[in-house]
């Protein structure tokens, strides 16, 4: 017989016994679908939160802050300085000639959070009377938009899922009055997490007299950099001027990275973990197979098959339990909706995203665990000495 | 005692397996070690703080700072011992290279509500006659190699000055420690003298007091007072949420919100992976050696001795791997930098004793019931049979169709 046919027999008649051994090759598929399913539930966090903040950004819009403000939250813009900018060049003009910049305020405030004491912070943003217009994605799922100088309010999709209480009808007491929530709305991004008025009210209820940011509409992203050199160079003003999407990913990215490390901690400890088990389970496998193996080897079988025999066994048991990890983070997680600390200092909510790429990775790394877990074990059994081999029991 | 080298010899009768069952444990309990670390970080991080002391903040949040004029009226609520105010000052050290929690407070005032913090006498004079001082913890001070008479200067994110500069220079005056050892660790925070602060920043946020802190004389009279507080500035345009110090800090926590579900979803399926691993190896091991149990009937010892004596042995795996990784995981924490204030404390060590006994229960009682019930005829003559979980597993396997039902029971 060649190599190869001897490879394929011993390898079928070696897959054909693993019930005859399930327990420990159990080991094998149950260990690396906890790893692969923690590994690919912490990434889609990751993911999920990217693609939230990531689809906030566009890249013909413009975020314009206070200078070394590492965010809107922290950022102020006077109202001279926000009329300024609204009057730059670069942005677009509506169809009754005004700018397309709204210039808008954020302030925290706390909603409840079922179950708990303490509030978590969700933003109250305030929005310039074209700030509907910036957001082609926007639409009403419930209720009605907002009316400038009323005490109004939408709820994002996504903050009225996360946080009780924010049902259309109900009020909230900010600042000693009362606002009325009008209606929910969607965006598909960042802005989901958020509670959204007009600017004008906002700022009277809280007493402020300018704003947090500017967003303006620019004819072409490739205008932004010589806005930005316009409006760094004025006397007059001090500010950082962003594209949409910098500006977002750059509040992403810290939180991003977190994630990342995390993950990659908590996977490298439990592959190490996984990978002593693999190591464990084929050893066994092949003592327990060490006078068939034997047999095969008097009958004139090759070292090379025997092998592969060994190595198909773990490869195909660690590619069933990837497999189960992706399918087990797939049901669990996939669309799971959570929110937690943003770059803003307040909630951002999310839905974790299993992504096709994460399922390859996931499966990859599983791969990677049984080929580790299956070599030695291989070599071993194919250099029993043949005599010996026959005479275990 | 005398058993321990019977035990050992039964772990040692298999070195690779019993090698690598360890490392597995080991490598599990380092990630159960750092992830309840992680995990008491979220839930008990306040304890120590007690409830002396109340923060009364703006009610839409404690970001919204509150005005200075709030002051004489919330020191007007009987029961209160002192009143100070604290504002966040969000600087910058190199560049946000360096970044640690900074607060303009005054100085008597603080003193009077953080009786906690320790300082010489002048140190605590210079730090009230200092316009532009500020006092930092021991932690602090050791990490930047900082020294009284040091100027440091800070890029606030959020306050400018009057002239739109961003830059504060801060004269240190003292370095302050915690009274207890508790206290002397969270010594990594600086407070700066309230009156540079606001005779700088631009004339709009002049006045402007942050958040209230406020030392009752009865801790029981808490909930009281913070309710007495909240009532006077009800209906204003500056409400007020008064809670306790704790309830405060954890609040801060909590934001992180639904973090913590995850890192016990983690250590769950952590644990599981290692119960499962080590159960079928605990198994093995004793169905190998059925024999030998056999002997040790033969020889004299009762079926409830070797029911021990198996167990004693998944205890020893378990203890053994679960100490190896949770000493791996405090040396984690150790290096790790002083952002990630995450330690090992005594919760931790609890919670990975519990789960000592919890897997050895779990993986240790099914193969020790074995080796309990074992005849000794049937046993010397090999005729044992598998595992009951393996048997239970091989029949869900046969009745949804993997394996012949003979297969089964063969």
């Amino acid at each position: 017989m060649s190599t190869l046919t001897q490879m394929r027999e011993i390898v079928a008649m070696n897959l054909r016994s693993i019930p005859d051994r399930l327990a420990p090759s159990l080991v094998i598929v149950v260990g690396i679908a906890g790893v692969v399913a923690v590994m690919v539930a912490l990434l889609s966090m990751s993911a999920g939160l990217s693609a939230t903040l990531g689809a906030t950004g566009r890249d013909d819009q413009v975020v314009v802050t206070r200078g070394g403000s590492n965010g809107e939250l922290s950022s102020f813009l006077a109202i001279g300085s926000a009329t300024l900018i609204r009057q730059d060049r670069a942005i677009a003009r509506g169809p009754s000639g005004q700018p397309l910049a709204s210039g808008e305020l954020i302030v925290i405030t706390e909603v409840p959070r079922p179950g708990q004491s303490t509030g978590a912070n969700v933003t109250l943003r305030g929005l310039g009377p074209v700030g509907f217009a910036l957001r082609p994605d926007f639409r009403v799922m419930q209720g009605r938009r907002f009316r400038p100088g009323v005490q109004e309010l939408m709820v994002g999709a996504g903050a009225a899922q996360e946080f009780e209480g924010l049902e259309v009808g109900n009020t909230l007491s900010f600042r000693g009055s009362t606002w009325t929530i009008v209606g929910h709305f969607s965006s598909g991004d960042a802005y989901d997490s958020e509670l959204w008025t007009d600017v004008g009210t906002l700022q009277g209820a809280w007493d402020r007299s300018g704003v947090s940011s500017v967003l303006a509409q620019v004819g072409s992203p490739a205008q932004i950099d010589a806005m930005k050199a316009r409006l760094t160079a004025d006397p007059q003003l001090d500010v950082d001027v962003r594209s949409q999407r910098d500006f977002f990913s750059g509040q992403s990215s810290g939180l991003n990275a977190t994630i990342g490390v995390l993950a990659g901690i908590v996977a490298v400890i439990m592959a190490i973990g996984a990978t002593f088990g693999a190591l464990n389970t084929m050893y066994s496998a092949v003592s327990a197979r060490t006078r068939e193996i034997g047999t095969l080897r008097a009958l004139g079988f090759g070292a090379a098959p025997v092998v592969a025999s060994v190595m198909a066994e773990a490869l195909l048991l660690s590619l069933a339990g990837g497999v189960l990890g992706a399918v087990i983070a797939y049901v669990v997680f996939n669309g799971y909706a959570v929110s937690t600390l943003g770059g803003g200092f307040t909630q951002v909510a999310f839905q974790f995203a299993v992504t096709p790429p994460l399922v390859l990775l996931g499966v990859g790394l599983a791969l990677g665990i049984g080929f580790v877990g299956g070599l030695a074990p291989g070599i071993r059994a194919a250099r029993i000495p043949v005599t010996e081999a026959l005479r275990a029991n | 005692m005398k058993y321990l080298g019977l035990v050992l010899s039964g772990l040692l009768r298999r070195k690779l397996r019993t090698a690598l069952t360890l490392l597995s444990l080991v490598a599990a309990f380092t990630l159960l070690g750092l992830l309840q670390a992680v995990n008491s970080l979220f839930g008990g991080a306040a304890d120590f703080l007690g409830a002396s002391r109340l923060i009364t903040q703006a009610s839409t949040s404690f970001t919204q700072p509150l005005p200075m004029r709030l002051l004489p009226q919330i020191e007007g609520v009987p029961g209160i011992t002192a009143v100070s105010h604290s504002q966040f000052f969000g600087g910058q050290f190199q560049e946000g290279r360096g970044f640690f929690p900074q607060f303009a407070v005054n100085p008597q005032r603080l003193r009077d509500t953080y009786p906690e913090w320790v300082m010489e006498e002048d140190a605590w004079r210079d730090f009230v006659s200092t316009q532009d001082g500020a006092i930092v913890g021991r932690v602090l001070a050791d990490q930047y190699g900082w020294d009284v008479g040091d100027v440091v200067p800070l890029n606030s994110f959020i306050w400018t000055k009057a002239d739109g500069s961003r830059t504060w220079e801060w004269r240190i005056v003292g370095i302050f420690d915690g009274k207890d050892a508790e206290w002397s660790e969270r010594a990594s925070l600086m407070y700066l003298n309230y009156g540079q602060f606001d005779e700088g920043r631009s004339p709009g946020a002049r006045g402007l007091a942050g958040v209230f802190i406020v030392r009752i004389d009865d801790p029981n009279d808490a909930a009281r007072i913070a309710a007495a507080i909240d009532e006077r500035f009800d209906n204003s345009s500056d409400e007020t949420k008064t809670q306790s110090e704790a309830e405060f800090q954890l609040g801060f926590i909590r934001q992180l919100g639904d973090i913590g579900l995850i890192v016990n979803l983690i250590t769950g399926a952590v644990f599981f992976s290692i119960l499962f691993l080590t159960g079928v190896s605990m198994g093995q091991a004793v169905r190998e050696r059925i024999p030998e149990l056999a002997v040790l009937k033969c020889l004299g010892f009762t079926d409830r001795k070797v029911m021990w004596l198996v167990l004693a042995e998944a205890f020893a795996l378990c203890l053994l791997g679960a100490l190896a990784g949770m000493v791996m995981a405090s040396l984690v924490t150790l290096v790790l930098p002083p952002d990630f204030p995450v330690r090992t404390d005594l919760q931790v060590w609890v919670i990975a004793g519990i789960s000592v006994v919890v897997l050895t229960l779990l993986v240790g009682l099914p193969p020790a019931l074995t080796a309990q019930r074992l005849k000794i005829v049937d046993a010397l003559a090999g005729r044992t049979g598998e595992s009951p979980f393996e048997r239970l597993l091989r029949r869900a396997l046969a009745r949804i169709g993997l394996r012949g039902e003979q297969e089964a029971h063969a």
